[in-house]
């Protein structure tokens, strides 16, 4: 998508000033509402998950320890990823996000919370409350557009690099935990301005290697070592559970802001931004997920996404009970509730990650006829100076516009 | 008999060291969470887990107060006569912490104690218990503490002067101090409600009073309006020789206190309270306050204890008697000003100072940066 702001049919010009505060107070209310019923049968709930998930992961690495009989195997490694999944999403994401901080409970509380993941709980609430849910979808400024290995925006520059994004794209969902605590270390850019260096960065990839050693030594040398004779089969399952853990969590994620159709905004749009205005950009910037209530559950509720962007901070149960009321307020104010089944946000989501790996309009301009031509110049594009680059660039922007 | 219950060792030192060394292994199997974490689910009274207890009954007591029977964890240690304990427990979902004297008598077969409360008009723990708590439900507990307990030099004549739930501590001793109620003792108990229904334990103790046992005088409010220090000195004229332990309202206390202190026999007289007693309150508005570590940062009335408000907003906070005495709610203050709500003193901290402050009984007085 292109901004928002540059857009030639511009989704929010029907809106006064007066309107997007007058959606701010509602939203205000909801929000209300929700925080002056939050009680018991909340508290339950939270703590309903977190029996069930440490019961199924202790099951399955029970089950585990006799891996190396095949259905053992495969009822392990599926009670396993399952495990880990609800770990992740519905537990551990929701947890370091406070949603349940007012229940005053220790054990249950955003600042004590660790995680089943590469990423220590404190760098990734850092990078991920702080970061990319005040600046989301501000290009340039939220870093979770693209992950700064993704281009994901028609205004994100295209360079040769991106010809091959499908394929990191694909690499980086495999091993999604590892690449979030690369990301949460902001990695890439402490490389390119050579601050390896640095102290305080030091200090933070001791920590995150001191849990990568943590997780890598409970799944692939203790629990496989207790397993016996089957020590390669539990490696193998554990490795096959993080896996499915990896792929399912990025693609939720994903859905979350990838899906064509979904808004991003330029920075100089959050400029004396007002409440109406963040929830709005909130609003637009989000996709939803529809499904039953296993799916939202094995989503960490993340299908709720606007609501959660809406409402970072409220208990994840109370998302699907406010979404019809959302929905109403988009439907009123004549703005789009982006939700659609998993596959096809998965594929919506993958299909601009492809799309995008190429200049812009290159896809869009290329048919049966043309391929050999629009090979041709895709080529060129790479390989050729910058200002030859730049021309053609130019001049397939133009021939998507002119169709 | 002395007061002192000697305090039994948990585990010994080996054994304890060996289960340490195997917890420290079972980490690395279950990181990141604690073996403590997968054996709660089997069993959260155990020896070695957080101090908990299981409530086993909920006995009403009067209209409005209950006797609610705790079995606590394998950890508990037992306490003595007139101590109170901490606990916190899920009141709409909630975490609270209260404490409560311990009323139980020590010789208890069972393995439980007991504390009774008295549901105090919008309270919202106290009601929640007497009330709203099913047996079944798990509490926090920590140890039993307090200094309100007889001194192991037995006094020969004592007077305890209690209202309300203040009867719950003195219950505690009496029932555990046999020689206060033999047929020698010289026992003198002068309790205050509004109604004779209202006595918390009033059969128990009116069968004391007629096995001669104790002397009672009951004061019902509601006909007879509140004792004063002079009309209790006119009930027990001989109240200069006693030890005397009072437990009730901080207007109650206070006037004994003063009556006491006026006598020159202060150092006869032991007081609990259970509540601070609010002197000033802050200059009203809005002061914002921020936890550095936490990253947190809130606003706050001036007139609201730091550890109420920061807990309103979320913010785990350590905590202990919420009274000003235990001195297990403290924190750094890196820089700005509190009041103590008891005394209206102000304590500043310049950047650096990280001055120590009691959160439960001190307030904002200026922008704070607290260090948590």
């Amino acid at each position: 998508m292109t901004v928002l702001q540059k857009k030639s049919v511009n989704p929010i010009e029907h809106l006064t000033p007066e309107d997007i505060e007058l959606i701010g107070k509602e939203l205000d209310e909801i929000r209300q509402g929700v925080i002056d019923s939050r009680g018991e049968s909340d508290a339950r709930y939270i703590r309903k998950v977190i029996d069930v998930h440490r019961k199924i992961e202790l099951g399955s690495r029970a089950v585990l320890l006799a891996s190396g009989f095949p259905p053992a195997w495969i009822a392990g490694t599926v009670g396993l990823s399952i495990a880990k999944i609800l770990e992740n999403m519905e537990i551990g994401h929701n947890i370091l996000h406070g949603q349940w901080d007012w229940m005053r409970d220790p054990k249950i509380h955003s600042t004590t919370w660790e995680w089943d993941m590469a990423s220590p709980a404190d760098q990734w609430k850092h990078s991920h409350n702080e970061m990319h849910h005040t600046y989301t979808n501000v290009v340039g400024k939220d870093n979770d557009l693209g992950y700064g290995i993704m281009r994901v925006d028609e205004d994100q520059p295209w360079s040769p690099f991106h010809l091959g994004q499908p394929l990191w794209s694909f690499i980086n969902a495999c091993f999604f935990e590892y690449g979030i605590a690369a990301y949460d270390l902001e990695l890439a850019a402490v490389v390119a301005k050579k601050q390896t260096g640095d102290p305080e960065f030091r200090a933070r990839a001791k920590a995150v290697l001191v849990k990568i050693g943590r997780q890598v030594r409970k799944d692939y040398v203790i629990h496989p070592l207790l397993s016996g004779p089957n020590f390669l089969a539990t490696v193998a399952a554990n490795f096959t559970a993080n896996l499915v853990r990896n792929l399912w969590s990025n693609s939720v994620i994903l859905c979350g802001h990838f899906p064509e159709g979904v808004e991003t905004f330029e920075k100089k749009s959050i400029e004396g931004e007002t409440r109406g205005d963040w929830y709005l950009r909130q609003m637009l910037g989000s996709a939803n997920i529809s499904g039953s209530k296993a799916m939202h559950i094995l989503t960490g509720n993340l299908s709720h996404q606007i609501e959660h962007h809406l409402f970072p901070d409220l208990p994840s149960n109370r998302y699907a009970e406010i979404a019809p009321k959302i929905r109403d307020l988009f439907d009123r104010y004549g703005l789009n509730y982006h939700t659609a089944p998993l596959p096809q946000q998965v594929g919506s989501a993958w299909h601009k990650i492809i799309r995008l790996s190429l200049p812009n309009g290159w896809l869009q301009n290329t048919t049966r006829r043309n391929l050999p031509s629009q090979v041709a110049k895709l080529w060129k594009m790479t390989t050729g100076a910058p200002r030859v680059r730049r021309a053609l660039i130019r001049e397939q922007a133009a021939m998507a516009a002119a169709a | 008999m002395t007061a002192t219950v000697p305090r039994p060792t948990a585990a010994k030192p080996a054994l304890r060291v060996l289960r340490d060394r195997v917890m420290r292994v079972a980490e690395l199997v279950t990181t990141p969470l604690l073996p403590a974490d997968y054996l709660d689910l089997i069993d959260p009274l155990r020896s070695g887990a957080a101090l908990r207890g299981r409530i086993e009954a909920v006995l009403p007591e009067t209209r409005d107060a209950a006797t609610v029977v705790i079995r606590p964890g394998a950890d508990w240690q037992p306490h003595r006569p007139g101590q109170y304990v901490r606990i916190g427990i899920d009141v709409d979902g909630v975490r609270m912490w209260r404490a409560y004297s311990i009323t139980s008598d020590l010789g208890r077969t069972d393995g439980c104690f007991t504390v009774t409360v008295k549901a105090i008009p919008g309270g919202k723990v106290s009601n929640h218990l007497v009330r709203g708590t099913r047996p079944g439900t798990i509490v926090q507990l920590d140890q039993a503490t307090g200094e309100f307990c007889l001194p192991e030099q037995q006094p020969a004549k004592a007077l305890f002067v209690t209202a309300g739930s203040g009867i719950t501590p003195v219950m505690g001793i009496l029932r555990n101090h046999p020689e206060l109620t033999d047929s020698q003792a010289d026992t003198v108990l002068v309790h205050s409600a509004p109604t004779p229904e209202d006595v918390v334990f009033g059969a128990e103790l009116r069968q004391l009073a007629a096995d001669g046992r104790i002397r009672l005088v009951e004061q019902h409010t509601d006909t007879a309006g509140m004792l004063d220090a002079a009309a209790l000195a006119a009930l027990v004229p001989d109240l200069a020789e006693r030890a005397t332990w009072a437990c009730g309202p901080v207007g109650m206390l206070e006037a004994l206190e003063e009556h006491w202190a006026a006598a020159g026999i202060a150092d006869r007289l032991y007081t609990e309270r259970f509540r601070p007693k609010v002197l000033v309150t802050g200059e009203g508005g809005t002061v914002t306050f921020t936890f550095t570590k936490n990253g947190t940062s809130l606003e706050a009335d001036g007139a609201i204890p730091i550890l109420d408000a920061a807990e309103q907003a979320g913010v785990l906070m350590p905590s202990g008697c919420r009274m000003g005495i235990c001195y297990g709610c403290v924190l750094p203050l890196r820089e700005g000003a509190v009041r103590d709500l008891r005394t209206g003193e102000v304590t500043t901290a310049a950047p650096g100072d990280g001055v120590l402050v009691q959160t439960c009984i001190s307030a904002a007085a200026g922008a704070c940066d607290i260090d948590h």
